[in-house]
């Protein structure tokens, strides 16, 4: 039996032409089906920030724009409740700077290291340490804080109360360690080699070209990095649940307790702040802030990316 | 002579790139037809879209006529799944299925509703006994279709494109990638194909294009400069920028 | 002239090299310290009852079952909901959608949804799915009074993992080499035809990495599930989806903030139980994914 060019006029049997049908009737249906289930990602991000929205315009018909805003005290559960949001973002602001002291000289240096300095072997075992490190749920890192860095933070400072923001920071510190690491290594392995070929021909050595050249070439990066550490660090829970406290004072001291934005969300989730009261809604108008900072963080980092890379697909 | 594909005033454009031209050929019945030129001459663009595998290039943009057997292939109404299965193709670097043997071949046939496993067998053995690659395969077909040599798996994917029964076979410099012996196995085939089908060639190789051709057509910047009998052709031809090619001054 | 400032140039160069090996290596040695913290504390207790038992007031009697079974089914019925529709749109905007703005509406709004905090989510997870859930069930005169169940937990993860879904699967998508695609297009396929028969089936072991990650991540999440009704104190294995619940994480989150020392030891053990699950079933996949791979030929 030759195969032979087959004619396609009039010639085609009904089992071929059924099949015809089916395949164009399934090109039809298919990009329907496909779209109508990616709706549902619209709808959610939608419904997703119109519930934040509603529920912090109900707050804010019980408590004032300027006293969230300006006032100095957070005491929702007080015969005179005040609802000034200053001490939560104190406490936010306090444990993620303490975070950073950490996580920015380990990851940044770990970064370089992989980066510039590092054997192959060496790199490819580092790797997975650090995405198991990432992958840690939080509140390990959380328990870890009260067990074991507390009472060291007691040993060589006995006037740190048992909750602090210092043992958050610290754990909270190691927590983004890998992703100040990943996001910069990335930074820094994308800078083109000619330029460090071009360092080494001026004689210089590996420490001044990595200091003087590759690092600032991935300076975007790098930033776009911290940026993304500081935003998750800004909505992480746990740690500061277990270890930071639930005092809203407004104090800058990190051996005293602290409250975050998110740990006074965390604290009404289990509390006996009953729906439909007013400290009830605040957690919208704190979680509502929340995604708001995050978010914007989110895309300054991402603007940086893109500005370094080119690539428009971050 | 019959023509299988009218070609009249084609111009081709992707987003500000004119890739073709005022392009106007006709390719004859059960003949080999080279397409050569230079890099970046828009001989491949112009063979993509005698199957419409131009839809798939960003920003396309088409004026002009081309007629497969007289129906014009870029009609409202024309099923372009079936021009694609009267026409065949074979590219530059063999890109077999990752599946076996057996199943690159009926990969086409599959997909247009052929389900018997006889029939299938059928069209399977014929179409690689067509493209002279079964007595080679005849025991693994099972096998994954990636242990295949280079030129074997061009020759894969020249069966898994017969297994169409295609009226035309499109061959985009189907040799380039491979070794002399191999690129000389499938010259010989193709040599023995143009008795059934007609087959439109590109390549960059004048000296394949003096070997198997009947056709010769030569195209600069997205203009076709000269066409002819191939033998004419490179003895004769008319254009000076068709003499400086041809004999290396430049491309 | 050189000779001097280049020696101290080389010295500060080889210092460097060392600090940076040392600090580098900080992090294997962060992981160590709080592993084995966690392991030297709770390791004894992870006993056969431990496994199978109650939570309890008394923390020597203390077990992790009903948080296992529930971490399990909140994993599970995530992954049923969101796998359809992660996928769905991830091949949508590679494969099948043509109009531009549409497609980079659908993109921005996933990157954005993946940088937003777990307990965003919750809050979200608590203002809808349980308000609704509480209506439903009170319009349906059932006799539950409360929208903090298990359901909730389960459609509140399926939306966190949604944006994880979509974008490994783009990625796995995109790994296809165009010219299989192009053979399927000049064979006549249709793009249905391509996208089932070529593109998903070259890209499926890449798509496992989505599952993967998902996995690991809702079994270790705290805050949004406790928000939308996880509780400390469960008795009882769940029976069905409206009841309450309870996963591993909260598990040990209340243990941790019971004052008896002896519960800090029960919730070591939960946090070894906690890791190993998430190794297991991370590792499952992993290995299913590699074999897959192989099978690519």
């Amino acid at each position: 039996m030759k195969i032979l060019p087959k004619k396609s006029n009039g010639s085609e049997s009904s089992a071929s032409q059924k099949h015809r049908l089916a395949v164009s009737r399934l090109e039809t249906l298919v990009p329907i089906l496909l779209i109508a289930l990616a709706t549902i990602v619209i709808m959610i991000s939608i419904g997703l920030v119109l519930s934040l929205i509603f529920n912090t315009y109900r707050f804010f018909s019980l408590v004032s724009l300027l006293e969230f805003f300006t006032s100095k005290e957070w005491t929702p559960l007080f015969a005179t409740p005040r609802y000034g949001v200053y001490p939560l973002v104190v406490g936010t602001i306090l444990v993620v700077a303490g975070a950073l002291t950490i996580a920015v000289p380990i990851g940044l240096v770990t970064a370089i290291f992989l980066s510039e300095y590092a054997p192959s072997w060496l790199a490819k075992t580092l790797k997975p340490i650090l995405e198991i490190l990432s992958g840690i749920p939080t509140i390990v890192y959380g328990f870890f804080a009260i067990r074991v860095i507390t009472p060291f933070i007691q040993a060589l400072i006995p006037e740190t109360q048992f909750y602090n923001a210092a043992s958050a920071s610290i754990a909270m510190g190691f927590m983004i360690v890998p992703i100040v690491t990943s996001l910069s290594q990335d930074a820094l392995t994308s800078v083109p080699e000619q330029l460090r070929t071009g360092g080494y021909a001026l004689g210089l050595t590996k420490w001044e070209v990595t200091k003087g050249i590759v690092f600032p070439s991935a300076r975007s990066g790098v930033s776009a990095a911290i940026i993304l550490a500081v935003s998750r660090a800004i909505g992480e829970t746990m740690i500061v649940a277990i270890a930071a406290g639930s005092q809203p004072s407004a104090s800058w001291n990190p051996f005293e307790s602290v409250m975050t934005l998110t740990g006074y969300i965390a604290l009404v989730s289990q509390s006996d702040a009953p729906e439909g009261t007013t400290a009830y809604y605040a957690l919208y108008a704190v979680g509502l802030l929340l995604f708001l900072i995050t978010l914007t963080l989110n895309l300054i980092g991402r603007r940086f990316i893109r500005r370094k890379t080119g690539n428009v697909n971050v | 002579m019959d023509y299988v594909y009218e070609i009249g005033n084609l111009n081709l454009r992707y987003y500000q790139i004119q890739a073709l031209r005022q392009v106007s050929l006709n390719i004859g019945k059960n003949q080999v037809t080279a397409l050569i030129g230079p890099s970046g001459c828009g001989k491949t663009s112009l063979l993509r879209t005698l199957n419409r595998l131009s839809d798939f290039i960003p920003g396309i943009h088409i004026e002009g006529l081309i007629k497969l057997n007289g129906e014009d292939i870029f009609a409202d109404k024309t099923d372009v799944i079936d021009i694609r299965r009267r026409v065949g193709m074979v590219f530059q670097k063999p890109n077999p299925f990752p599946m076996s043997i057996f199943d690159n071949v009926a990969y086409g046939p599959r997909c247009h509703g052929i389900k018997n496993k006889k029939m299938l067998n059928d069209i399977v053995v014929e179409s690689l006994r067509r493209a002279a690659l079964y007595d080679e395969v005849k025991d693994r077909l099972n096998r994954s279709a990636l242990e295949l040599s280079g030129g074997q798996q061009q020759r894969l994917c020249i069966a898994r494109a017969l297994a169409m029964k295609p009226e035309v076979l499109l061959m985009d410099e189907p040799t380039s990638a491979l070794d002399p012996i191999a690129t000389a196995k499938i010259e010989e085939l193709i040599k023995e194909l143009k008795k059934d089908y007609t087959i439109v060639i590109v390549t960059h190789s004048m000296q394949q294009a003096a070997r198997i051709s009947d056709i010769t057509a030569f195209f600069l910047m997205g203009e076709l400069i000269e066409v002819g009998p191939t033998k004419e052709f490179f003895a004769t031809p008319s254009d000076p920028r068709t003499e400086n090619y041809i004999t290396g001054r430049f491309g | 002239m050189y000779s001097k400032r280049s020696r101290q140039r080389i010295i500060v160069n080889n210092m460097v090299s060392v600090i940076m090996f040392v600090l580098s290596m900080s992090s294997i040695v962060i992981l160590a310290v709080i592993i084995g913290s966690i392991f030297s504390q709770g390791l004894s207790r992870v006993t056969w009852d431990f496994l199978t038992g109650f939570p309890s007031r008394k923390p020597d009697e203390s077990g992790i079952l009903p948080a296992l079974v529930g971490s399990l089914i909140v994993v599970g019925g995530a992954l049923l909901m969101a796998l359809p529709i992660g996928l769905a749109t991830a091949f949508y905007l590679q494969e099948f959608a043509h109009k531009r703005v549409f497609v980079e509406t659908i993109q921005t709004l996933i990157y954005n949804l993946a940088g937003v905090p777990s307990i965003v989510y919750g809050i979200f997870g608590s203002a809808f799915f349980v308000a609704t859930l509480k209506v439903i069930f009170e319009n349906l005169h059932m006799t539950i009074t409360t929208g903090r169940v298990l359901l909730a937990g389960i459609l509140t993860m399926s939306i966190l993992i949604l944006p994880i879904i979509v974008v490994t699967t783009q990625e796995a998508i995109k790994t296809v080499p165009r010219n299989l695609k192009e053979a399927s297009y000049a064979l006549g396929a249709s793009r249905v035809q391509t996208t089932g028969k070529i593109t998903a089936r070259f890209a499926f072991p890449n798509i496992l990495t989505g599952l993967i990650l998902s996995i690991a991540r809702i079994l270790g999440e705290t805050a949004p599930l406790l928000l939308v009704g996880a509780a400390g104190f469960i008795t009882f294995l769940p029976t069905n989806l409206f009841g309450s619940f309870t996963v591993l994480p909260v598990q040990i989150y209340s243990w941790i903030m019971r004052p008896q020392e002896a519960f800090q030891t029960t919730a070591a053990a939960g946090i070894i139980v906690l890791l190993l699950t998430q190794l297991l079933l991370s590792g499952i996949a992993i290995i299913l994914r590699a074999v897959l791979q192989k099978r690519r030929y």
